[in-house]
């Protein structure tokens, strides 16, 4: 691998937008056949570098070569990049959910009928489909439209339709940011059996320990300057050597300690709580969930994406998802019926979305609006607002909470997604709460933000709130928790305190809860 | 580093920006006084016209504050209000005229009436969740339809004169005085609102927040005395200050407040900006949905009352395309049409922008089939221009 040729060479390339330089001499080199990681923190400046390699800033925009194959290369528009083999899989994936998979895979680029290139040729637009399916192993059929598809497949649609462009070189762009361990696991072994079969791609990622298991080498960018190219042929490269390289200091605890210890009392008990999926007929979504949240205590919810975590959590929250059926709720040792959101603010439960662009925050609203939206009643009286006081209060949590803005007037769509999850968890602070469930509450934030955000809910059940955290990354489960409930398909299959949890433990708890469910599935379909 | 006077010049070019649709606004003026000035039509701003470009544009500015709440609560629009408009009319003029019941009530009745509408209208959108585009334009045909069977395709005329006093005559009542007191009220009111911005201002710095920089202020509260003694000067010339005039006063204030100002707004905003997330915040959002629509039908409703009394009938006719003219009146004005954007007084720059529009080219004799031309491209160019200006700050 050491002699094998450099495919793709980027040298001091330098883009700058007005006056600020969003990279500073960045230097790249790729060689052919491996699996190249971009790292550095949000804003490094990873996705200006390959916005410019595939061409979306054109030749001209930015200083610097790229040299691709031995050539010189001056891409136009993205149109030019892919004509070389160079393919983009964006975060956010750029598939129609209304036309099908084989209808997606070929959009722009037909399977048409040799008498006119207008004219669909659909029979080979479905084979030519279903053998790259079956060259991603994806195993549905190629009319399923893709709305119909979990997140997960869509990725490997993404893939399909990268390969049928005769990609030389992919780039992925947080290929597994909304994905579970296991179909995170899937992936990065599908990009590992390309590569063993020649193909080189780069893959942009937050997620370290995925990096350390797939990458050949990595390049840590940080402030949009390249600090370093490390070799990871052996996949030995430690994780805390990544990071220091990110953030320019190592870092030495990942998850800050706690001074204080959970107390006995229960904040909030769910019993027998039980919810139907609205989407799927006869199928639960939660199944006899019994869980409690005690003072001062950060209890961990974890299991794979689809097992039920955001379901439960969000059909307890006022009844914000599927059809109820049966449960009970109690805060502090009191049953409470929570119909609608407004009982469970007024309550003191709140519920920070994994979502915080689609359903967390007004985008196009300021930072103060968004911090007292659900607390109006702070900043009010008899339904007219305090202005003065909203403004205030708005900037004392800003300070608090070290949100980077140019005023709390500012957009909140305007911020980066770390700012965005500060603004959103001022908000649930704002709402002065007794329990926060906090759902996904670091993903797809930095290394440094996700450092700021722990102390954060640390400080919270230091002043005796009781925290829920849901999250799909095991070592912040580990590493934060108290207690850990493990969740699949629906139920409650395991509960164990933080010294006899471990990633193997909670994996295991999945896959054994799983077995019996597999076999039983197996039998109705012998039996039918 | 900034040096003083290039910020001294990023904040006036900053109030500029905020301001376009306004300085448009009088560019616009500008160029029409110069136009029919040169063309020995008169003026503009001769008193009895300026008295009519506030009467003719009344229901415009009514229906605009009601589309607005639509527009900034989920992005869609009410095409029914024309219809609505008919319909309250005719019933005015059933009750009103050939009734003769007591004009209170029947004022009171087809108020009513327009926020049954309006309740119709937010159920099936607010609750049912059938697209507004959908529930409108249904009530656009079903109630010209009611209105034309109420009419039985006839037109009621003339109204009660003590009805059309409330709306078309004048304050003082005695001609002699209008001047004096026209000015008294005008002195007044600017004294008023100097007091009221030089307080805002004197809190706001004594609680140590950001306030604009002297000389804009200053500008700023200039401009607004100046434009007043003028208006002052133009309706006192004339008859004094129109009934209505005070009517539309009352009405965008109250609004303004409700979209500024209170909780209600404030949620109004969230929903259309990002409905999941309101919900997500605790914000009841198909009461806030239906209280939108129940609104439009109730300021709906108003201005039929104010058109039946300008026009003294009931027509089968009345109130066609002034949805249009209402929906147009807020894109001018800056909202959005995705939902969550736009201001109470944006919207009323807009219905006035077309307003101008209509009677400078009157004045100048231009035909009705280009007048129409010209408004249409309007309203797309000030989308654009909004549009990418919006583009280019980013």
């Amino acid at each position: 691998m050491e002699n094998s040729k450099i495919l793709l060479k980027m040298q001091g390339i330098v883009k700058r937008f007005g006056k600020v330089a969003a990279l500073s001499g960045v230097n790249l080199e790729v060689r052919e056949g491996e699996v190249h990681a971009l790292v550095g923190e949000n804003g490094a400046g990873k996705s200006t570098l390959m916005n410019v390699l595939s061409g979306i800033y054109p030749y001209g925009s930015y200083e610097g070569d790229i040299i691709f194959d031995g050539e010189k290369c001056a891409f136009k528009g993205i149109k030019d990049s892919e004509r070389k083999g160079i393919v983009i899989i964006h975060q956010e994936l750029a598939l129609v959910p209304f036309l099908s998979i084989a209808e997606n895979m070929f959009l722009g680029n037909e399977r048409t009928q040799k008498f006119s290139g207008k004219v669909m040729d659909w029979p080979r637009t479905y084979q030519r489909a279903r053998e790259l399916l079956d060259l991603v192993g994806l195993d549905e059929d190629p009319r399923t439209l893709v709305k119909d598809l979990g997140v997960g497949k869509q990725q490997l649609v993404e893939i399909a339709k990268a390969i049928s462009k005769n990609v030389r070189l992919l780039i992925l762009d947080e290929p597994t940011a909304s994905l579970n361990e296991v179909d995170s696991k899937k992936l990065l072994d599908l990009i590992a059996r390309f590569r063993d079969q020649g193909m080189t791609s780069i893959i942009i990622s937050h997620k370290l320990n995925e990096i350390s298991y797939i990458a050949n080498s990595i390049t840590v960018i940080r402030d949009g300057a390249t600090i370093e190219t490390l070799d990871n042929q052996g996949h030995d490269v430690p994780e805390s050597r990544i990071i220091s390289g990110m953030v320019g200091r190592a870092l030495t605890d990942r998850f800050p300690k706690r001074t204080t210890k959970p107390s006995d009392e229960v904040l909030m008990e769910v019993r027998g709580w039980t919810v139907m999926n609205p989407l799927v007929p006869g199928r639960k979504a939660c199944d006899g969930i019994n869980v409690k949240i005690r003072r001062g205590e950060v209890v961990g919810m974890s299991g794979l994406m689809g097992a039920g975590r955001t379901e439960f959590a969000r059909s307890v929250f006022g009844r914000s998802y599927g059809n109820f059926v049966s449960g009970q709720i109690f805060l502090k040792g009191r049953e409470v019926e929570l119909r609608n959101v407004g009982e469970c603010i007024q309550n003191g439960v709140a519920y920070v979305t994994e979502d915080r662009k689609g359903d967390g925050l007004v985008l196009m609203d300021s930072i103060v609006d968004n911090t007292t939206l659900a607390r109006l009643s702070r900043v009010s009286s008899h339904g007219i607002l305090d202005k003065d006081k909203e403004l205030n209060d708005a900037t004392v949590l800003k300070e608090d909470l070290n949100t980077k803005c140019t005023s709390v007037r500012q957009e909140v769509g305007a911020l980066s997604g770390g700012n965005q999850q500060k603004v959103l968890l001022a908000k649930w602070i704002y709402a002065q709460p007794d329990v926060l469930i906090l759902d996904e509450p670091t993903r797809g934030i930095d290394v440094g933000a996700k450092y700021e955000i722990y102390c954060l809910i640390n400080k919270l059940v230091e002043q005796g709130k009781g925290v829920m955290m849901i999250s799909s990354e095991l070592p912040e489960i580990l590493g934060m928790c108290d207690r850990i409930y493990v969740v699949n398909e629906g139920r409650i299959v395991a509960e164990m305190p933080r010294e006899k949890a471990s990633q193997e433990s909670i994996m295991s708890a999945i896959m054994n809860s799983n077995a019996p469910a597999a076999k039983s599935a197996q039998e109705a379909h012998a039996n039918a | 580093m900034q040096t003083h006077k290039a910020k001294q010049m990023n904040q006036i070019l900053d109030m500029f920006k905020r301001n376009s649709l306004l300085i448009a606004l009088v560019v616009v003026m500008v160029l029409f006084e110069i136009a029919i000035r040169a063309t020995g039509h008169g003026s503009m701003f001769a008193p009895q016209n300026f008295t009519n470009i506030i009467s003719q544009n009344s229901y415009v500015i009514i229906l605009a504050v009601g589309m607005l709440f639509c527009i900034i609560g989920c992005g869609n629009i009410d095409l029914s209000v024309g219809s609505i408009v008919c319909l309250v009319g005719a019933i005015a003029g059933v009750l009103m005229v050939n009734l003769e019941i007591n004009i209170y009530l029947s004022t009171a009745i087809c108020l009513l009436v327009g926020i049954a509408i309006g309740a119709w209208h937010g159920f099936w959108i607010a609750y049912v969740r059938i697209p507004s585009f959908i529930v409108t334009l249904a009530g656009m045909m079903l109630f010209r339809g009611v209105a034309l069977l109420v009419l039985n395709g006839l037109t009621i005329s003339p109204f009660p004169p003590e009805y059309l006093h409330y709306f078309t005559s004048f304050l003082p009542a005695k001609r002699a005085d209008a001047f004096a007191v026209t000015m008294v009220v005008t002195l007044v009111l600017c004294a008023a609102y100097i007091a009221a911005i030089i307080w805002s201002r004197a809190s706001k710095i004594r609680k140590g927040y950001e306030v604009d920089p002297m000389g804009a202020f200053a500008f700023k509260a200039a401009i607004v005395v100046a434009v007043l003694i003028a208006s002052g000067y133009l309706l006192g010339s004339n008859k004094g200050i129109p009934v209505i005039l005070i009517l539309l006063v009352v009405i965008v204030a109250a609004f303004s407040f409700i979209a500024n100002q209170t909780t209600t707004g404030r949620r109004l905003y969230a929903l259309g900006g990002n409905e999941k997330a309101a919900k997500l915040s605790g914000v009841n959002t198909n009461r806030l949905l239906f209280l939108a629509y129940v609104n439009m039908g109730f300021l709906a409703a108003v201005a039929a009352l104010v058109c039946v009394a300008r026009f003294n009938s009931a027509a089968p006719t009345a109130g066609n395309g002034y949805e249009l003219d209402a929906i147009g009146a807020c894109f001018i004005g800056g909202a959005s049409a995705y939902g969550g954007v736009g201001t109470v007084g944006g919207a009323v720059i807009g219905a006035v922008f077309m307003g101008v529009l209509n009677n400078g080219m009157s004045i100048l004799g231009i035909d009705a089939n280009w007048q129409r031309t010209v408004k249409g491209l309007v309203l797309l160019i000030a989308v654009v221009i909004d549009v990418l200006s919006k583009k280019r700050a980013r």
